[in-house]
């Protein structure tokens, strides 16, 4: 339960909205006293005259000054609108909670009967239930709040359902506290501060549909006047007058809004700020570079916002480089900053994260920068990222063959015939059996390994020269993980690329890649051929390698974990 | 979402069910043999047909509920009382209960909704007559409010996240709250005073011509436009984040393509659910901005009759408002349906 009161008052929001409250307060309690008789006096010789200096709104056609009669109107529009909420809610949460202890036959009756009431717009139903009030006062009151019973009373149903679920609710049923005991005891205290804010909620709705009610000739009759009725008056005489159908009209958006305002400051306060992105400092050098490389990475730092907005380095100095058909990994525990340095290098790191490095190219394009148009062409077909969860990462709403083809249709200008023709073969190369049918397909009927293979294919529809696999087979099974890795392995070999694979598995790593790159907290610590993991010096690496279970582990003793320091730490069973 | 247990009851208008689908499964209520999708049509007819039930239940009850005498309150005080007694026994309102009411539902059937006690037309041809202006006003609205907010919750969305135009994206979220608070009645007297009265640009009043109809058309479309540009705008956000909006990016595809073909089909189930509320809630309004601008539908009609006690009139006028709110609904659950190919709706 929050009390975000005194907090959401210390903004500059609240104290307006505090202002205003106290303002319309002092108007509803104080108008009839100070302008009840400017408002009733007649004048036939001020009829129907426009705003002056005694009359800032006008007159009306007896007469009467119209800003008197809307200061005055306030006490009886906001008593109304009031009125109909107290009808809404105690009605709605008579019915909400009703529903809620029913047995369950009645219960999803009741339900589906809110469920359709509430498929009604709010004014027919104040419309329906008029017609059985009249077009009175009260009657209008009355129709108002019966119009609101619906949706208070789903809301009461939806926040009480939650309560009732609860342990504490199912142990006062076992030691036999009644329905109304459950009630009385759990539910109402429970629901009570949300149903408080859209309490506030709904008087602002409630006053501008009182407002249209009386507009529309079916609330409060003359002689008596709420805001709704002198705007009907108003309207009448606009032409000589605008400002007489304007002022109830201002009366009545200014209330709603300091109602409104009431209501939201009452629940939450204004949530946090959000993120606020940094330009990147591209001290980086686009440049031809050297032909014999094809990514070239120089003192990359990459920090990111943390709540407070402070900025945190999460990439803390990294170069690297990556020749033509090389095969590199990258090895770290999570939050080793392994997956920013590739998405880096991508070039797909958010607008809230800030980049800062010497050199960071892909064939010599800058990748701290948006590239230009000729480069993004190059990027996109020369450039392939496959992602960890192929379900998240491919498009839910787009064929997995549309997801295929429009690489090589956009940066390629293939007619869609050939597109679809190379996506078959495409699908077909990574072992993907129909090629025809599962391009058709979308990702969600597709098994994980095979979107998998799909988003491979995916970056072979251009010309990659480098593909980045960012943890690519942590969401698959170990089976499937294999087929996964003998598809990216027969994609290099066929088409020469280079690969830079991002894993926590250094087993996997050194298994797959010619060069294995070691990260913790955001920097690189060691690099070593995949070949000569064993001869590696930095005890980080070490203790990875010792952490992996071979054939000889002794099985009676527990698994080796890695401590603070970086060492392997041998616990001993008690 | 609770479904009544009565549904689905009615012939089965769906093909053959192509079984179902491995990779999905289907929620134990549905029926075992059809699709999800024709499951979830069925489920969505049958409680139209339920709605319609209970509306069709409600408009006879109306008159039964009014307090005192409903003939003499429609027909005034100065009636003879062989007058009222005469008009009680048009409306049938001197025989039993369900006599009265199989009668209604037997003139339903055969489209008699009574004679007015006003005019002595007959209901159905009055509301023939008034019926097409309300559709047409609301389509529009519902037209310029579905083409203007897409573009603007898009780009906003956009400016927003690229941290470029984010001053300008702010403005534009605080010109949409402004203009969400504003109800559609309180906007058209506005605009009536500064495009008639100052301006003296637009016709203020009546039904016809196209001059005629912008002014309305504003007035009702305005505050749904703003409102579902917000929608489009938080959806849009949401989307920008996922990780296939990084794969598509990924591709370097040019903006177009990566804000049409990749991120608004999938906001668009959540923007054509915000807007069957709005077109329904847009229905609902013409009955306000019909008597700002004195046009002559079906919104005037219900005012009138309820002012005027011309107790036919209002059930037929009810009816017909209602029969409209529950076909725009199912129309939207249909679109959604075809639209949405994860049919994420149909588990509900």
């Amino acid at each position: 339960m929050r009390s975000g009161l005194p907090r959401g008052l210390r903004g500059p929001q609240g104290v307006v909205t505090v202002l205003g409250a106290f303002a319309l307060l002092l108007v509803i309690v104080l108008a009839p006293y100070v302008w009840g008789d400017a408002a009733t006096a007649t004048s036939v010789a001020d009829r129907v005259q426009g705003p002056s200096a005694a009359h800032p709104f006008g007159t009306d056609d007896l007469g009467r000054d119209v800003l008197a009669r809307v200061l005055i109107a306030a006490r009886l529009s906001v008593l109304l609108a009031l009125g109909a909420t107290a009808v809404a809610v105690s009605g709605g949460i008579v019915l909400g909670v009703v529903a809620t202890v029913l047995p369950c036959p009645l219960r999803r009756l009741v339900s589906a009967f809110i469920d359709i009431l509430l498929s009604f717009p709010w004014l027919l139903l104040a419309l329906f239930f008029s017609v059985i009030w009249g077009a009175t006062a009260s009657g209008a009151m009355l129709a108002v709040g019966f119009a609101g019973v619906p949706s208070i009373a789903r809301l009461t149903y939806t926040l009480a359902s939650s309560v009732t679920g609860r342990d504490f609710v199912r142990a006062a049923r076992i030691v036999g506290v009644g329905p109304a005991g459950v009630i009385l005891r759990h539910v109402i205290p429970n629901i009570a501060p949300p149903m408080l804010v859209n309490t506030a909620a709904y008087a602002s709705t409630a006053l501008l549909s009182f407002a249209g009610l009386s507009f529309l000739g079916l609330g409060v009759q003359a002689p008596g006047f709420d805001w709704g009725r002198l705007l009907r008056e108003g309207i009448a005489r606009i032409y000589v007058n605008p400002m007489a159908a304007l002022g109830p009209g201002i009366a009545i958006v200014l209330t709603g809004l300091i109602l409104n305002a009431i209501g939201s400051l009452t629940g939450e306060s204004a949530s946090k700020t959000p993120l606020r992105p940094r330009a990147s400092k591209a001290r980086a050098r686009a440049g031809a570079g050297d032909p014999e490389v094809l990514v070239e990475v120089e003192d990359l730092r990459v920090s990111f916002p943390d709540r407070q907005g402070r900025l945190v380095e999460r990439v803390r100095g990294v170069s690297l480089t990556i020749r033509p058909g090389e095969t590199v990994g990258i090895v770290g525990a999570s939050g080793s900053g392994k997956s920013v340095t590739a998405m880096a290098v991508a070039g797909l790191l958010g607008p809230e994260a800030a980049i800062d490095a010497t050199r960071l190219s892909f064939q010599g394009i800058d990748m701290t920068a948006a590239p230009r148009a000729a480069d993004r062409r190059r990027l996109g077909l020369e450039l392939a990222v496959v992602f960890q969860d192929p379900l998240t990462s491919l498009n839910p709403s787009l064929t997995v063959g549309r997801q295929l083809t429009e690489v090589s249709r956009t940066h390629d200008g293939v007619p869609r015939a050939a597109a679809r023709h190379r996506a078959r073969d495409v699908l077909a190369s990574v072992g993907i059996a129909r090629p025809e049918r599962r391009a058709r397909q979308y990702p969600h009927e597709l098994s994980g390994g095979m979107r998998q293979r799909a988003m491979i294919g995916m970056g072979l529809m251009g010309r990659p020269r480098l593909v980045i696999a960012d943890e690519p087979t942590t969401a698959l099974d170990v089976t499937v993980q294999r087929q996964v890795l003998r598809v990216l392995r027969d994609a290099r070999r066929r088409t020469g690329s280079a690969i830079l694979f991002i894993s926590h598995d250094i087993a996997l790593v050194s298994g797959f890649c010619d060069r294995v790159l070691v990260m913790k907290d955001g920097q690189i610590v060691e690099e070593v051929a995949a070949a000569r993991l064993d001869e590696a010096r930095h005890p980080y690496t070490r203790a990875l390698v010792a952490c992996v279970p071979h054939m000889g582990t002794d099985r009676t003793r527990p698994l080796p974990v890695i401590d603070e320091s970086g060492g392997v730490a041998e616990e001993a069973r008690a | 979402m609770a479904i009544s247990p009565a549904t689905p009851t009615g012939p089965t208008p769906a093909g053959p069910a192509t079984g179902p689908d491995p990779a999905r499964r289907g929620d134990r209520h549905a029926l075992p043999r059809l699709s999800p999708r024709a499951s979830f049509v069925l489920r969505r007819l049958g409680r139209a047909l339920v709605s319609l039930a209970v509306v069709v239940v409600a408009t006879f009850l109306v008159v039964h509920l009014v307090p005192g005498d409903p003939v003499r309150a429609a027909l005034g005080p100065s009636a003879t009382p062989e007058l009222v007694e005469r008009t009680r026994a048009e409306l049938g309102l001197d025989q039993p209960a369900w006599r009265q009411f199989t009668g209604y539902l037997s003139g339903l059937l055969h489209g008699d909704l009574g004679v007015s006690l006003r005019s002595h037309r007959p209901v159905a041809a009055t509301l023939a007559d008034r019926f097409p202006t309300t559709l047409v006003l609301s389509l529009l609205a519902f037209l310029v409010a579905a083409l203007g907010a897409v573009p603007i919750g898009v780009a906003t969305a956009v400016a927003a996240r690229g941290g470029r135009g984010r001053a300008a994206g702010a403005g534009v979220s605080w010109a949409l709250s402004g203009l969400i608070a504003i109800p559609n009645f309180l906007l058209a007297v506005g605009l009536i005073a500064l495009f008639g009265v100052t301006l003296n640009a637009l016709p203020v009043a009546g039904w016809g011509g196209a001059a005629q109809a912008v002014l309305p058309v504003a007035a009702l479309a305005v505050g749904p436009l703003a409102y579902l540009a917000r929608i489009v705008h938080v959806e849009m956000l949401a989307v920008l984040e996922t990780p296939y909006m990084t794969t598509a990016r990924g591709k370097r595809l040019p903006a177009r393509l990566l804000y049409l073909r990749h991120a608004l089909p999938n906001m668009i189930t959540a923007a054509l659910t915000t807007g069957g509320l709005i077109l329904t809630g847009l229905v609902a309004g013409t009955v306000l901005i019909e008597a700002v601008f004195v046009i002559p539908g079906l919104g005037s009609t219900i005012v009138s009759s309820i002012t005027a006690k011309d107790y036919p009139m209002i059930q037929g006028v009810v009816l017909v408002y209602a029969v409209l709110v529950l076909g725009l609904n199912l129309l939207i659950d249909l679109v959604l349906a075809t639209l949405d190919p994860r049919s994420s709706i149909m588990e509900g």
